[in-house]
């Protein structure tokens, strides 16, 4: 404990990037940076005076690379034989007596079979099936929103939306929605962010949500659902034994509740925040909402609600000059990359109308790009289109509050006041 | 008589309506796709074999001369649960003389 209080402390100063000397005490991976919302100065630099570029001074991650150019990324994401993502794909490690085995953090073959068995519950053909649902989930929600005063959008659009989302692929109790936002919140929680105070109070509520699922599991095997995902795994092949492998089992559970929590929340929140910093660009959406269907890959390239994804080298190799060397943790700066203005033109400028708005890296490319990546953008879509039917404006009145994290990329408050449509 | 470096391809989408349009040899059909605003084909990493949204059915009778998916492309094409026996990535298809007239069926969906 009063090791996180330390580094709380020390890391609530952020420094100008530009003061600091470019070598490996360079370090970018401090939640407080992305909670001041001050990494871009420091990505600049790395783009620019050192893309591929070694730090070992980070007493919480140990020793990284940090990759920031579009390019060297999509070389990474796409080496998946040199760049294992067995073990982890953050760069923190996990807790070592209970590390939850996920096919984001496996290689090839068993990535594959495990994917391969929960992938079509969001192909887009099944989407088709789910859209009408989200619809009236989504529409229901924002008539009972208070017009003209001061609400909070994440916890009352974003999160409630996400979560009866995720409620739905889950076919999970309705009345116990938030507790699959709680889980999710607590499995991508840094040590230092306040959500749990220590790992034993971790471990003790992901168990909770291991019994609840199990449950859910084996009275799914008995009773299959229609559609949803615990039917699926309850009867795939490679997953209807996971009960007898209970960190798998929890472990592919939390990669779907993160996979369709934090990155949707975020993108949600981050869509009114883009808007209301470029008022030009909500005014093109409001003369032409069949805009709506490239705004949404445009809103999750500015807010790349991932920052980083993890590799580790399986051998020695060399990236844009760079010796790395076997066993190194190789970070992905997603975040960094979307700003890369050798691949995205004006890439610090939300336009609405880009000529290719799905060249991002927000989803990796490779095999273990988003298997969510249709359903994100159907909900966004939905999200977007039931707003402008009911709302002139979305108006920010204040800053928001941004997550203590270099890994979720996203907001814990923003305050708007919804004007009605005239 | 028609150039050296030229070829038609025709996309037909899942819609049934047809496009054909002259190729470049030597481009991949995902490019040619794109260059002549064929919708459907959305191709979101640029031609790198790597995200599958230019997801092509090849109709039997181009199936040989078309020729096989290789490794990179085989695991990417795994990755889609609507995955044909027929199924290319276009962005892995190099348009040849051989090609010319070639006809590819677009998927209902990209995944």
């Amino acid at each position: 404990m009063s090791e996180a209080v330390q580094h709380d402390e020390f890391d609530h100063a952020v420094a100008d990037p530009y003061a600091l000397p470019m070598d490996s005490s360079f370090d970018v991976a401090r939640g407080s940076i992305f909670q001041q919302d001050k990494q871009w100065g420091y990505f600049d630099r790395l783009r620019k005076e050192s893309p591929v570029h070694f730090c070992d001074s980070s007493e919480i991650f140990g020793p990284y690379w940090s990759v920031t150019k579009y390019k060297d990324i999509m070389h990474v994401d796409t080496h998946h034989d040199i760049f294992s993502s067995e073990g982890g794909i953050t760069i923190g490690d996990q807790d070592e007596d209970f590390t939850l085995p996920m096919f984001i953090a496996m290689d090839p073959p068993k990535h594959d079979l495990q994917r391969a068995v929960v992938s079509p519950v969001v192909a887009p053909m099944n989407l088709v099936k789910l859209e009408d649902t989200i619809r009236t989930r989504a529409a229901g929600l924002l008539d009972a929103l208070p017009v003209g005063e001061k609400i909070d959008w994440v916890d009352n659009i974003s999160i409630e939306l996400t979560t009866q989302m995720l409620a739905t692929l889950f076919d999970f109790p309705f009345e116990d929605r938030r507790k699959l936002t709680r889980w999710s919140d607590v499995a991508t929680a840094a040590p230092e962010s306040g959500i749990i105070d220590s790992e034993d109070q971790r471990r003790e509520e992901l168990i909770e949500c291991l019994t609840t699922f199990t449950e859910l599991f084996q009275l799914r095997q008995k009773n299959p659902g229609e559609n949803d995902l615990i039917t699926m795994l309850a009867h795939g092949e490679a997953t209807k034994d996971l009960p007898e492998r209970p960190l798998e089992l929890l472990g592919n559970i939390i990669l779907l509740i993160v996979g369709g929590n934090d990155t949707t929340r975020n993108s949600i929140t981050g869509g009114v925040l883009a808007l209301n910093q470029n008022p030009a660009e909500y005014d093109k959406l409001r003369d032409n909402p069949s805009l709506i269907p490239s705004m949404v890959p445009e809103i999750i390239r500015w807010q790349t609600p991932l920052a980083h994804m993890r590799r580790r080298a399986l051998q020695d190799t060399e990236l844009n000059g760079q010796k790395i060397r076997q066993g190194d943790k190789v970070v992905m700066w997603y975040v960094s990359g979307n700003r890369d203005e050798d691949v995205i033109e004006r890439p610090y400028d939300f336009i609405i109308d880009r000529a290719k708005p799905r060249q991002h890296l927000s989803f990796g490319f490779g095999i273990h790009r988003c298997m969510g990546n249709r359903l994100a953008e159907m909900q966004l879509r939905i999200v977007w289109e039931e707003i402008l039917k009911r709302f002139e404006m979305v108006e920010v009145v204040g800053e928001p509050e941004r997550i203590f994290s270099s890994f979720v990329k996203g907001y814990s408050t923003l305050p708007v006041v919804l004007h009605p449509k005239k | 008589m028609r150039g050296h470096n030229v070829a038609n391809v025709t996309f037909i989408q899942f819609s049934g309506e047809e496009t054909t349009v002259d190729g470049t040899i030597g481009d991949s059909v995902m490019k040619i796709a794109t260059d002549n605003l064929v919708p459907g084909i959305d191709a979101d990493c640029g031609g790198e074999c790597s995200c599958a949204t230019c997801h092509v059915l090849i109709p039997e009778v181009w199936l040989e001369k078309v020729g096989i998916a290789r490794e990179q492309e085989n695991s990417m094409l795994d990755l889609n649960p609507d995955r044909q026996d027929n199924s290319r990535l276009s962005c892995q298809i190099e348009l040849t003389n051989d090609l010319d007239g070639l006809v590819v069926n677009i998927p209902e969906f990209q995944y």
